[in-house]
């Protein structure tokens, strides 16, 4: 082994574990140390992508599995996004975790802004990422029941060529197999409305966590709109709009969006 | 044996492109806006017409069913004002509704209050059939689908109770709640209709049937995977301490019957052309798979599923089949380019198909016997359908098989349930497995 590679350190593993919450498990990936930081998936569920192992450079970062996501259990009365945030409350009371960032994807978008409307206490800072949630005011969240899994995650991105560079020409069957209990698990929570809340708004007018709103320019699964409509309610919010990109900002533009994060926490 | 008769009631266009087209109808997405309500007006009383032409020629019933959101079914919203209508206009015909799609009720009540109306108005003549529906009616009417067969269950449970148990009462359950439920109608038939389950996809419904002693009726799909259904129920009745019979199973085929061989041919093809249902065989139809699988609404492990034809599209969609590889591409494939020759080789050769597994019976009186026969001796239902005058069937086509059913078809058929046993469930109550005191003679 030469000098020159045995300076890389190999990137440490990422570490499993479970947590019982309200009797039900939670399951968690974990990688980095620093300050904490929660990432929650988008609808599609979890997934350790590139923009976590950015984040783990310079953070603690902790990815659950929402609950009844991924190998969490299911919570069969949960009936909205606001009751998983419960949840991931009682989690982070559970794992005494203070001055938590929050980072929340598209659908975890909306449970974060919905566990910092309940219990912003905990909160250093909140990140949401083409979050679902506030109805737009113009077009609609957009409905993927009536096409294919695959179809779906595609149009996440702005860049089609990127999503083939993440998930290959044709995604293998393990993760067809996750987006699809996914699917179900998201219409579980949100159907009717699909993807908004009408309280919300009001409630995040109460919340005084700093928060970065980062959405895609060219997002066709969460209007832009939504962003502003964030940023106006509320009251110390940035808006961040990366040029050209489309929804899943974390697989498509994983560095820019971690930089936004470094530099809206102070890390960088 | 019971002898009914069905059409879906199909919006008829023969003059628009969409209708001429040979390009496959995809489902979810024929706008509304090509309907000519003047057509519809006369499509509307042409299908009551036929009825009572059924009704005069001596079936036993008649049924009707809902889809919503498509030019096959035009009974989506409207099932049970027809049904309503029916009970009116008719005299002697049970009224079979498979039928109402419960999990998409927000409010059951209405339907213990209007199915109660259309059996007393009918003077017991209801049939009360309950289905989960396909997802295009969780979708039209915008259903949880992951709790389809919970609301199910629970709209079953709460209508049965309004039917039943002298009101008011509360009820607060998981999907609905009611502070006073105290419909002022009660159910004819005591202690309520007939309740009868139509399937094609789930085991657990099949098996929910048994448990109820329900009728099950299956819907045109090949025989031996029927009789595997069928044997699922036999060994769920078992398990409940009761032996099923015929009078506990249905199956509904199309026949057309007509005055050559080769008339029946060309005449009873039509079955499968305009727009026909699209989930069945033969159709020209394109299902959407993923809307017609929604998440949570279909079992997603193979055991679960029943060994139907139709199962394989719930496989697909649910990504056990390989097959879901090839769909995922965002749309239906595109439709070749064929010549009219062409098209029409392979139209021909599927109506041959749908002939071959009995999916469909045609000829003259005499020569669909033997297939009807085999079609009973193999599934022993005591309770049959003839699913005809649908697709592109004119009204002229539908009245003369009609005829010739009543005139011919339908003794024959009689005697022959009595050769094979095949008591329906108004001879033998299948609640009870005892057959039904005989009407009194009227005086």
């Amino acid at each position: 082994m030469s000098g020159e590679e045995a300076a890389v350190a190999a990137p440490a593993a990422i570490a499993e574990r479970g947590v019982e919450v309200a009797g039900l498990l939670v399951h968690l990936c974990e990688r980095g140390e620093g300050e904490r930081l929660v990432v929650l998936h988008h609808s599609t569920g979890p997934l350790w992508g590139p923009l976590h192992d950015e984040l783990a450079g310079r953070f603690a970062v902790t990815a659950p599995d929402m609950p009844g996501y991924g190998k969490s259990t299911r919570p069969l009365s949960a009936r909205h996004p606001s009751h998983l945030a419960v949840l991931l409350n009682q989690l982070l009371g559970l794992e005494r975790a203070d001055r938590v960032h929050l980072v929340g994807l598209g659908l975890g978008g909306w449970v974060a802004a919905e566990m910092a409307a309940s219990s912003q206490e905990r909160l250093a800072s909140l990140t949401l990422v083409g979050a679902a949630g506030i109805r737009p005011r113009e077009g609609f969240i957009h409905d993927p029941m009536a096409e294919g899994w695959i179809a779906y995650a595609q149009r996440g991105f702005a860049d089609r060529a990127r999503f083939a560079e993440v998930f290959g020409e044709r995604p293998a069957q393990d993760v067809v197999d996750v987006w699809d209990y996914s699917r179900e698990m998201t219409a579980r929570v949100t159907w009717r409305p699909w993807m908004w809340s009408l309280q919300l708004p009001d409630l995040l007018r109460g919340v005084r966590t700093r928060t970065l709103v980062a959405w895609g320019e060219r997002d066709e699964i969460v209007p832009v709109d939504c962003a502003h409509q964030y940023v106006e309610a509320l009251p110390d919010a940035r808006l961040a709009v990366v040029a050209g990109a489309g929804h899943a900002l974390d697989l498509e533009r994983p560095a820019e969006l971690a930089g936004l994060i470094f530099d809206f926490a102070g890390v960088s | 044996v019971f002898l009914g008769y069905f059409t879906e009631r199909p919006y008829q266009d023969r003059e628009a492109d969409w209708y001429r087209s040979s390009a496959p109808m995809l489902d979810l997405t024929l706008s509304n806006g090509v309907i000519d309500p003047r057509i519809q007006a006369d499509l509307y009383h042409r299908y009551f017409d036929e009825k009572l032409y059924v009704e005069e020629m001596g079936f036993d019933g008649v049924m009707l069913n809902a889809h919503h959101a498509t030019p096959f079914c035009m009974g989506g919203g409207p099932m049970n004002i027809e049904a309503g209508i029916l009970a009116r206009i008719t005299e002697r015909v049970k009224i079979v509704l498979l039928g109402n799609v419960l999990p998409i009720w927000d409010d059951p009540l209405w339907l213990v209050e209007e199915l109660g109306m259309i059996d007393v108005l009918s003077r017991g003549r209801l049939v009360s059939g309950w289905v989960r529906g396909t997802g295009r009616e969780s979708m039209a009417h915008n259903a949880q689908p992951p709790y389809n067969w919970e609301r199910f269950q629970e709209a079953h449970d709460f209508i049965v109770k309004a039917w039943t148990t002298p009101g008011p009462f509360r009820w607060e359950g998981e999907h609905y709640q009611y502070r006073y439920v105290n419909p002022w109608v009660r159910p004819y038939q005591q202690p309520h209709p007939p309740i009868w389950v139509p399937g094609a996809i789930s085991r657990a419904t099949v098996q929910w049937a048994a448990r109820h002693r329900y009728v099950y009726v299956m819907l045109d799909s090949q025989l031996h995977l029927t009789r595997q259904v069928f044997d699922i129920y036999a060994e769920e009745a078992a398990r409940c301490g009761y032996e099923a019979g015929p009078q506990h199973l249905g199956y509904m085929f199309r026949v057309h019957v007509d005055d050559t061989e080769e008339k029946a041919y060309e005449t009873g093809r039509r079955l499968i052309e305009g727009p026909g249902n699209l989930f069945l065989d033969g159709s020209r139809g394109q299902a959407n798979v993923w809307a017609q699988t929604l998440p949570g609404m279909s079992p997603r492990q193979p055991r679960d599923i029943l060994p139907t034809i139709q199962h394989l599209q719930a496989a697909s969609a649910r990504g056990i089949l390989a097959a879901a590889a090839k769909a995922d591409s965002g749309a239906p494939d595109e439709p070749e380019e064929l010549s009219e020759e062409e098209y029409q080789r392979r139209r021909y050769e599927i109506w041959d198909d749908v002939l071959g597994r009995y999916a469909a019976i045609v000829g003259t009186p005499d020569s669909v016997l033997p297939r009807i026969r085999h079609v009973l001796e193999t599934l022993r239902p005591g309770n049959v359908f003839f699913w005809h005058g649908d697709g592109d069937m004119t009204h002229e086509d539908a009245m003369r098989g009609i005829r010739y059913m009543g005139e011919h078809v339908l003794p024959a058929v009689r005697e022959m349930g009595d050769e094979l046993g095949l008591a329906s469930a108004f001879e033998i109550d299948p609640q009870t497995n005892a057959p039904f005191a005989p009407a009194p003679a009227a005086d």
